[in-house]
């Protein structure tokens, strides 16, 4: 059940709640499925050096990206027995808070949903070429890091 | 194979931090370069500061290393990724 075409994952601003919440509500007629696995990006008001960061502004490559997360699509159709996924980034401005990244796995039973999902979120820490900048409340800003 | 330098038009793309420096997001440039670090070099002397930052480079929207001959005529600077 691969999807073939790649997708545009990227989505302007915070993912929001009720945005969210439609993505569970359309997969009730796939009643073959028994589990969800769902990971939410937030972003944290991390302090540094006493300052608060209150957004984070997120640039990509974005062609690059795509293709990325739709290798990282068809690896987990390969090595997981699921019956579908999803995977929203943010683009630009995201408030302390909010949502930047959704990423939403389906399968008949529960084993695989958790092993597929943080595999999902590995993969896309380490391969997506997405670029966040951190802002601070005084306009000064640092270039985020995944640790 | 051959090892002569070619002089040939590329569009450069920066990202994050590296936009930043070259204050920049794309540029064309006619260069005279056979690899990836030939071309590294050249950009090097034009943005001081460059030199210092940790970068991969894709070709073809994949990472090559930077030995790797140039065979595409875009590519991109990417500094360290922290989507999520």
């Amino acid at each position: 059940m691969n999807e073939k075409k790649t997708k545009n994952v990227f989505k302007e601003g915070a993912i929001s709640s009720e945005f969210i919440g439609e993505s569970i509500a359309k997969h009730q007629s796939k009643t073959g499925i028994g589990a969800h696995n769902i990971f939410l990006g937030q972003v944290r008001a991390d302090e540094v050096d006493g300052k608060k960061i209150t957004a984070i502004e997120y640039t990509a490559y974005e062609e690059m990206a795509n293709l990325k997360f739709h290798e990282i699509r068809e690896a987990t159709f390969d090595k997981f027995d699921i019956t579908c996924m999803h995977i929203y980034h943010s683009l630009g401005r995201v408030k302390a808070g909010e949502i930047c990244l959704f990423v939403f796995v389906s399968a008949p039973r529960r084993r695989i949903v958790f092993e597929a999902l943080e595999y999902v979120v590995e993969e896309i820490k380490a391969k997506a070429p997405v670029f966040g900048k951190e802002l601070f409340e005084d306009e000064s800003h640092q270039w985020k890091v995944n640790t | 194979m051959n090892l002569e330098s070619w002089i040939m038009k590329l569009n450069i793309k920066y990202f994050g931090m590296l936009a930043e420096l070259t204050q920049c997001s794309e540029e064309t440039m006619v260069v005279e370069a056979t690899t990836i670090d030939e071309l590294l070099e050249q950009l090097f002397d034009k943005y001081p500061g460059l030199q210092e930052k940790d970068f991969q480079v894709a070709q073809d929207q994949q990472i090559v290393l930077k030995e790797n001959n140039i065979t595409a005529s875009e590519l991109a600077l990417l500094p360290p990724f922290s989507g999520g």
